[in-house]
């Protein structure tokens, strides 16, 4: 795997080739502290990435979620015990108060890449 | 910006801070939070769980967004406040100013000054730390006793017994959990108790800990002349609210100790608020999560000029302690004046019931339940209020407590008491337009938590006279049968095509699994196939059923049972070689586990290569056809069953249906085979074979019933084909056959009618139906192996394509490799075993 660290301290791991995505669809990612996030891209062309820990369960599976929408909000729903989480916030739908964590993705020339820490981690 | 203070990084201080961030839109706050202890904010609810396997991190209550706005110091406590000034001191020597402190420093764990409390060996309950230290003691401990039996004592016992000691419980009280349950419920609590295993020692009162030479904890002393020897003592006595903070500075205190607040939860200084179990509101401290979670709510509501209220809260609870029901809510020990009891003592049935009720006999005032708490959530909103009717009744064994009707109750009655959502706004909901439940939770909240108010919800929605749509999901308004309709007629045969001409939004777990099976069924091609790989769910996705660590299970097709040695010896080679867990199913055939996502090619390929394909196990479609050995061995046998369950299980396998279909032939009317516990049972008579439909194990067992009998061969098939088909066409999702024909238009004779007798004269299309599914079929596992698009979708990472899953271990049971570490299975972060 290779990762890319740009000036602002914000480091880039590359995920796979943008064509490699099936829409609809997730894949695993490994990061380079060992932690996994679950990226998915959506039927409109769309990037996200969650953790891909179900809290529920503790199993690396948000990956092979189903996605889908609940009210227009993009979402992914656990693989194991159906619980369905928000794709933008990482908030879990049917328990108050478990989320996700969520990572900025982005696409360049033809590769997709991931941000290797969450979304408002402290460094 | 505004400076918000939080002292104190427990459950209601996180909780606090998150409700500020929700709230404080605009950003006119920066939060600064002081936490003593070293680790963020973890779910002390569900501390014990510590003890079956839970990790720090399993603990670990949803992180604070930490950016520029918050600020998180772990392991710094305040030493002082500076009200004048406005400052707090850290244990850093660090101030910091505020223009709003909020006090949220809960309490701390009571040690009654006995001779010996303090000797190494003894321990408190309440940190992720005391867990540690106790973990680190029993390391060499046989025995350990707890000091108090109320609810938190009994918690400790279990963990004790959890790290494999023998437990003790010391209550001085004649009985255990005195300040829940009554004498009666506590002598039933009791013997459920020693049941367990966990020694409950009532009625003594602990005089002092000895030590042995090393000055160790050994002994503990009761009264005069008892005494337990152990190696660890935990104490489990009560809290003490931290008020010392509030004490030197000043601030009034309420009259049992903890800060005394208003109800804008504000403490006698304005710039200050206490909140959780620090805070004394009207002269009452809580010890429960959820009347500080509500106070958190009114100080963030505060801060941002709102004009929420605290006023009390309720202190009903319902818990499962080591496996044992307990409830108790309202005024359970009836300590009002003038009340009356009404109590069931079913001594034998290890159950007590009691209902406090007012002196007229007409108002519920609380109630107690031991052993049984299933009346709980229909019985609890009911206090305050006139009975439904004879309470006895409600509590009897015979009476079905959880039945009384929600009719009975009036319209301010809590309905679900975690979110606090009354009848009235349920019902209001329900006029608004919410016509299921997840409407309900979604507007109301209602439901949303314990979930045990989901009941009473469905018969406000029924009894409303909303009729339970038959909408798919909140995507389709159809039901399953009328998207087949749909498909069948227009011969869409895409699920973007279908959501965009007949439903909205983009789909979901529930709608693109059913339509990907519909579109299967109707002769699809292969599942994984252009976009019906995206439907799918993780089973059919991966072809294989998910395990509880992320892993699958491989179940090769063994049709009939029926297995050649060579086969038998090539399934126990891939098993060996993969070093997969190996059991022999329930459905005649083997099942082996724990194979990573990247490993399921290479095992079929083996599997394939030796004549063996796809099981469906992980499919709503055909699994097994059960046999039994029939004429060719058995000496009762009629008929060749081993050969038919082949021939049927051949014909069927692959078929997509709305749920799992089983299948089961016996070679006489001994029935070794189970025929008539599957939805499709056949049995060999001497004529023929007779044909049974509708059974089922499973959650609601059902005996399959005749519908055609003495039939030869080639009927018999034809009756199975047009049966299936008609199946597939019209029945709801996840509906087994059972429930299926009970729901249908004139039930098991119309059926038979349609099957036997072609009573609406489509049985030629559904056999044709069947004669296409039969032609098309090919395995789907060899599907993937020959095609490279699908095959890569079969890694662990995508960046990593090989590198196996580090959070999947293993360890062995049995000699068999098991997954490693605990189940967790169940709500994380939020209180899994206690309903406040
Ligand atoms: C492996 C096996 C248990 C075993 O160790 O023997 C098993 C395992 C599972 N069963 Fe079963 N059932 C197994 C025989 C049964 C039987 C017995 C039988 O078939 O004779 C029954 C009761 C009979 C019946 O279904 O009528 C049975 C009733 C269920 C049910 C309840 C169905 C119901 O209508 O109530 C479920 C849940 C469901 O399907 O929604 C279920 C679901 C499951 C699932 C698929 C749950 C899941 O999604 O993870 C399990 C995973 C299988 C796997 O990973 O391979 N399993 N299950 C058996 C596999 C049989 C096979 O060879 O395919
Ligand atoms: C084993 C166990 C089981 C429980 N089960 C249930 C249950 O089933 N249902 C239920 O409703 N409740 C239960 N409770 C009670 C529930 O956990 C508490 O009501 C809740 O945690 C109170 O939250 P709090 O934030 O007020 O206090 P806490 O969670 O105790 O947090 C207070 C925090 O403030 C810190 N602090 C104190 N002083 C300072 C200072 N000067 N500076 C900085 N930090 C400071 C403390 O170190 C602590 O981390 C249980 C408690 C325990 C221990
Ligand atoms: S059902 Fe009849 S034929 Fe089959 S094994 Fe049992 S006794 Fe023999
Ligand atoms: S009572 Fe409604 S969710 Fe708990």
């Amino acid at each position: 795997m290779t990762v890319t660290t740009l000036t602002h301290a914000q480091t880039w791991v590359d995920a796979c080739p943008a064509d490699a995505l099936l829409r609809e669809r997730g894949a695993a990612v490994l990061l380079p502290d060992g932690t996994q996030a679950a990226l998915f891209r959506l039927f409109d062309g769309s990037l996200y990435a969650v953790g891909n820990i179900d809290p529920f369960t503790g199993a690396a599976v948000m990956s092979r979620g189903i996605v889908g929408d609940r009210g227009g909000e993009p979402t992914v729903a656990s693989p194991m015990l159906k619980q369905v989480f928000s794709l933008r916030t990482g908030a879990c739908l049917d328990a108050q108060g478990v989320r996700l964590p969520t990572y900025t993705v982005r696409e360049r020339d033809t590769r997709i890449e991931i941000a290797a820490r969450p979304d408002g981690e402290v460094t | 910006m505004r400076q918000l203070v939080v002292i104190g990084n427990g459950m209601v201080g996180h909780r606090l801070v998150e409700a500020v961030r929700d709230r404080d839109t605009e950003g006119t706050w920066a939060i600064t939070v002081l936490g003593e202890e070293s680790r963020p904010a973890y779910d002390r609810v569900a501390l014990s769980s510590y003890f079956d396997g839970a990790t720090e991190a399993d603990l670990r209550m949803p992180d604070l967004v930490t950016d520029d706005r918050i600020r998180l110091r772990l392991g710094e406590s305040a030493t002082s406040i500076d009200r004048a000034e406005r400052t707090v001191t850290t244990s850093t020597g660090d101030r910091v100013g505020y223009d709003a402190l909020v006090l949220a420093t809960g309490s701390s764990p009571f040690v009654p000054p006995v001779p010996g409390h303090d000797l190494p060996g003894c321990h408190v309950y309440r940190t992720i730390d005391d867990l540690e230290a106790i973990t680190a003691t029993a390391e060499f401990a046989r025995t350990g006793v707890v000091i108090g039996g109320g609810l938190l004592g009994l918690e400790a016992a279990n963990a004790l017994r959890l790290l494999g000691l023998e437990a003790h419980v010391v209550e001085m009280a004649p009985w255990l959990m005195p300040r829940q349950v009554d004498e009666g419920g506590g002598a039933v609590l009791g013997r459920l108790i020693d049941d367990t295993g966990v020694v409950v020692h009532s009625g003594a009162a602990l005089s002092g800990i000895e030590a042995d030479a090393d000055g160790h904890a050994v002994r503990v002393r009761l009264g005069e002349d008892e005494a337990i020897d152990t190696d660890i003592v935990v104490f489990s006595v009560g809290v003490r609210p931290r008020d010392e903070l509030a004490r030197q500075s000043g601030l009034d205190l309420g009259p049992r100790g903890g800060v005394a607040i208003d109800t804008a939860c504000r403490t006698s200084d304005p710039h200050i608020y206490a909140v959780g179990e620090c805070a004394s509101a009207d002269g009452m401290v809580y010890g429960l999560i959820a009347p500080g979670n509500a106070m958190a709510e009114v100080v963030a509501d505060r801060l941002l000029d709102g004009r929420a209220a605290f006023t009390g809260s309720d202190t009903s609870t319902k818990l499962k302690l080591l496996g044992i029901d307990v409830a108790s809510f309202g005024d359970a020990l009836g300590a009002g004046e003038n009340t009356l009891d009404v109590v069931v003592n079913d001594a034998p049935g290890k159950r007590y019931a009691k209902l406090v009720i007012s002196d007229d006999a007409r108002t519920l005032l609380g109630g107690i339940l031991v052993g049984d708490a299933s009346a709980y959530a229909s019985l609890r909103p009911l206090v305050g209020r006139e009975l439904p009717g004879d309470p006895l009744a409600l509590i009897s064994p015979s009476g079905d407590g959880a039945a009384i009707g929600v009719d009975a109750l009036p319209d301010d009655a809590q309905i679900c008491s975690c979110n606090a959502v009354t009848k009235a706004q349920i019902n209001h909901a329900i006029e608004g337009g919410a016509c299921d439940i997840a409407a309900l939770k979604g507007c109301t909240k209602a439901g949303t938590s314990c979930g045990s108010c989901v009941p009473m919800l469905k018969t406000l929605l029924s009894q409303a006279g909303v009729e339970q749509s038959s909408a798919l999901c909140e995507h389709f308004t159809h039901s399953r049968a009328e998207l087949v309709q749909i498909i069948t007629a227009t011969g869409i045969a895409t699920f973007s095509d279908l959501i965009a001409r007949h439903g909205t939004g983009r789909g979901c777990d529930i709608c693109k699994p059913a339509v990907a099976s519909i579109l299967a069924s109707l002769g699809g091609g292969h599942i994984l196939e252009g976009e019906q790989a995206a439907l799918q769910d993780t089973n059919d996705h991966f072809l294989a059923n998910i395990q509880r660590n992320g892993t699958y299970s491989v179940v090769p097709r063994i049709p009939g049972g029926e297995i050649t040695p060579d086969k038998l010896i090539v399934i126990g080679e891939v098993a060996r070689d993969f070093n997969l867990y190996t059991k022999i199913t329930g459905g005649q055939r083997i099942d082996l586990f724990g194979a990573r996502v990247e490993q399921l090619p290479e095992i079929w390929r083996r599997l394939v290569d030796a004549g063996f394909e796809s099981g469906h196990a992980y499919g709503k479609s055909l699994r097994t056809v059960k046999s039994c050995v029939g004429s060719t061995w058995c000496r009762y046998g009629v008929q060749d069953s081993v050969g038919l369950a082949v021939e049927l299980e051949l014909r069927y396998r692959g078929l997509r249906a709305p749920h799992k279909i089983k299948a089961g032939v016996s070679g006489c009317a001994r029935e070794c085979a189970e025929a008539r516990g599957k939805d499709i049972g056949v049995i060999a008579t001497e004529n023929g074979w007779n044909l049974y439909v509708g059974g089922n194990g499973g959650f609601t067992p059902r005996h399959a019933q005749l519908i055609a009998s003495d039939v030869d061969h080639d009927t018999l098939i034809r009756y199975i084909d047009r049966f299936m088909m008609f199946y597939i066409r019209t029945a709801d999702r996840l509906q087994r056959t059972a429930p299926w024909i009970e729901a249908m238009d004139g039930g098991l004779d119309h059926l038979r009618e349609v099957v036997v007798e072609d009573s609406l004269g489509i049985a030629r299309e559904l056999e044709a139906d069947m004669a296409r599914h039969v032609s098309a079929y090919a395995d789907e596992w060899r599907g993937v192996l020959e095609d490279p698009d699908k095959l890569a979708r079969f890694v662990s990472f995508t960046n990593a394509p090989g590198t196996p899953d580090p959070t999947i271990r293993f360890e062995v049971e049995r000699d068999q490799p098991v997954p490693a570490g605990p189940v967790t299975l169940g709500m994380p972060a939020l209180p899994t075993h206690a309903e406040v």
